[in-house]
């Protein structure tokens, strides 16, 4: 058979074409992370000083101030959110993965997987109604139990993964010598478990860092410090929010700032949680 | 000269009393009819194999015999299990205790993702010994007695993943005797490893028998043969045959087990 070398050109002309768009698409990929990032460093960068860093906002109108107390109080209420989900996740995924072939089980899994998608706008107006109309106040104990509505899905499903991973000859070891299926669970099955639940809460950490919605009507933001579990306490992403549509020049200088610290938590998170991954797998090899 | 005579008496004077004895022994996953009404005295300070074709029942056996089969979902046990002439499978059974008394070694090695030390340690610790010179002592004695401690004493802290096949196994042999039981099971404890690491478990398991009742599940004829007094033969659920070794696998009295052990099937 012959193949005109017209023909010939036609494919190869093809098979590049095909190869170079399946690139650029790859790169596109990646483009809108580099964008944030480069605009975010352009915007933000020179705000970010000992300044912004550690003092108060100044009243609206004023130039300068910072926002230590909203750097603060997102770590607060995530740790509380962390607090809170850490056990009752770690939980869940452990009975899910043990004992969760039950309609009980698939129920549980399901609605973990709900609640996962549930719009985060939707987790506040809840926490709204269920914490700050009883108590009659906004607070960080509000805002913190929306976070751990966020991030109590993402670690039970992650910890039923891991613990699923863990082979079934170690459960059986360790009741072989007298254990008790409790004390398995907690000295062996989770300890081997224990790189890749790092990095699922690692992840629900980054995520609950960035959520602004939960605590649009939970924790509210302050323009002061606060400690107080029953008040309304500051926090990044409403500061971000607030300062954002602000008609205030230097607000808006300060709430590149606030996005540029917020998504350097996030990655940090994020790299953190990839970095423990990878020594996980080459600790198994 | 004093261990000579010694093990010699272990040998001649027969133990009368069995330390483990099935009555009526039935097991079913679900419909299937796993374990037949077996019937079988397993003598203390014996090796006792237990031999025959994939699928006859001798794992499940064995698996009945420190209450396993719990663990598994669907399997149901009749019939009963004496232990020094109480049934284990009485409701009021402590299993953890239980499972402390008749330890279990696997195919697979089985080693903790922890230390040596932690491995040997791990069962003394969960029943609460906590005075540090006193675990040290269970854990050197432990691997002492499997066989291990001149290759491993200088690395305790090191991972018992970085051990060879063999080591892993006789770490795990160390792991279940540092709860001191009264029986080994061994489910085909040398399948995995390489023939000088079977020799070296199968070494071990004559030091062992001194202080232990050891009943071992094997693919392997000649292992049966080398190591055991007593042999069962399990055939289709059934227990077909049972006696000492010797006359097993010379003079057996049912077709069916010379069969096997002549390599005609399984």
């Amino acid at each position: 058979m012959k193949v005109s070398p017209l023909h010939e050109r036609w494919r190869r002309f093809k098979n590049v074409a095909a190869l170079t768009l399946a690139g650029v698409c790859a790169v596109v990929v990646m483009a809108p992370v580099f964008i944030i990032l480069a605009y975010l460093v352009a915007n933000g960068i020179r705000s970010v000083n000992l300044e912004f860093l550690s003092s108060l906002p100044k009243p609206p109108g004023e130039v300068g101030g910072g926002m230590a107390n909203a750097i603060v109080g997102s770590f607060y209420m995530v740790g509380l959110g962390l607090l809170i989900s850490l056990p009752i996740g770690v939980g869940a995924g452990v009975y899910l993965a043990e004992f969760g072939n039950t309609r009980f089980g698939y129920a549980v899994r399901f609605m973990a997987d709900v609640l996962n998608g549930v719009p985060s706008i939707v987790i506040g107006i809840s926490v709204w109604a269920l914490l700050v109309v009883p108590m009659r106040s906004f607070s960080a104990l509000a805002g913190g139990v929306a976070l751990s509505f966020i991030m109590i899905p993402m670690i039970a499903r992650t910890t039923e993964e891991m613990v699923r991973a863990v082979p079934n000859s170690l459960r059986m070891a360790s009741l072989s010598v007298g254990a008790t299926y409790a004390r398995t669970m907690w000295s062996v099955v989770l300890p081997a478990a224990r790189g890749g639940i790092v990095t699922g809460v690692m992840l629900a950490l980054a995520r609950a860092f960035g959520e602004a919605a939960p605590l649009l009507f939970t924790a509210l933001g302050n323009r002061f410090w606060n400690f107080y579990l029953d008040r309304p306490m500051a926090n990044l992403p409403t500061q971000i929010y607030e300062y954002a549509k602000s008609p205030y020049q230097d607000w808006h200088r300060q709430a590149w700032a606030a996005a540029l610290v917020l998504i350097t938590i996030v990655l940090v998170l994020n790299v953190v949680a990839r970095v423990s991954t990878r020594e996980r797998f080459r600790a198994l090899r | 000269m004093a261990t000579a005579i010694s093990a010699r008496r272990a040998e001649d004077t027969k133990p009368t009393q069995p330390k483990i004895s099935t009555r009526n022994l039935n097991v079913y996953y679900g419909q299937f009819h796993a374990l037949k009404k077996v019937n079988l005295d397993i003598l203390p300070n014996r090796i006792t194999a237990l031999i025959g074709p994939s699928g006859c029942g001798k794992s499940t056996f064995l698996r009945c015999l420190n209450r396993m089969n719990d663990l598994i979902e669907g399997a149901r046990v009749e019939g009963s299990v004496l232990l020094d002439g109480e049934d284990i499978n009485d409701s009021r059974t402590d299993v953890v205790a239980l499972r402390r008394r008749v330890g279990m070694v696997f195919q697979q090695p089985n080693p903790f993702p922890m230390s040596i030390y932690d491995n040997v340690a791990y069962g003394p610790r969960i029943h609460g010994i906590r005075r540090r010179s006193m675990l040290n002592e269970i854990v050197e004695r432990s691997l002492r007695q499997a066989a291990l401690w001149d290759e491993v004493k200088d690395k305790l802290r090191q991972s018992a993943l970085a051990l060879s096949g063999g080591q892993q196994q006789r770490l795990c042999i160390a792991r279940v005797l540092a709860v001191e039981p009264e029986v080994l099971l061994m489910d085909e404890p040398a399948s995995a490893l390489d023939p000088t690491a079977t020799f070296r478990i199968e070494e071990l398991m004559q030091d062992l028998k001194e202080r232990y009742t050891i009943v071992i599940v094997t693919h392997n004829m000649q292992q049966a043969a080398r190591v055991s007094q007593y042999t069962g033969f399990f055939f289709k659920g059934e227990l077909y045959e049972f006696g000492e070794t010797a006359k097993i696998f010379t003079n057996p009295d049912r077709p069916e087990t010379e069969d096997y052990i002549r390599g005609r099937f399984g």
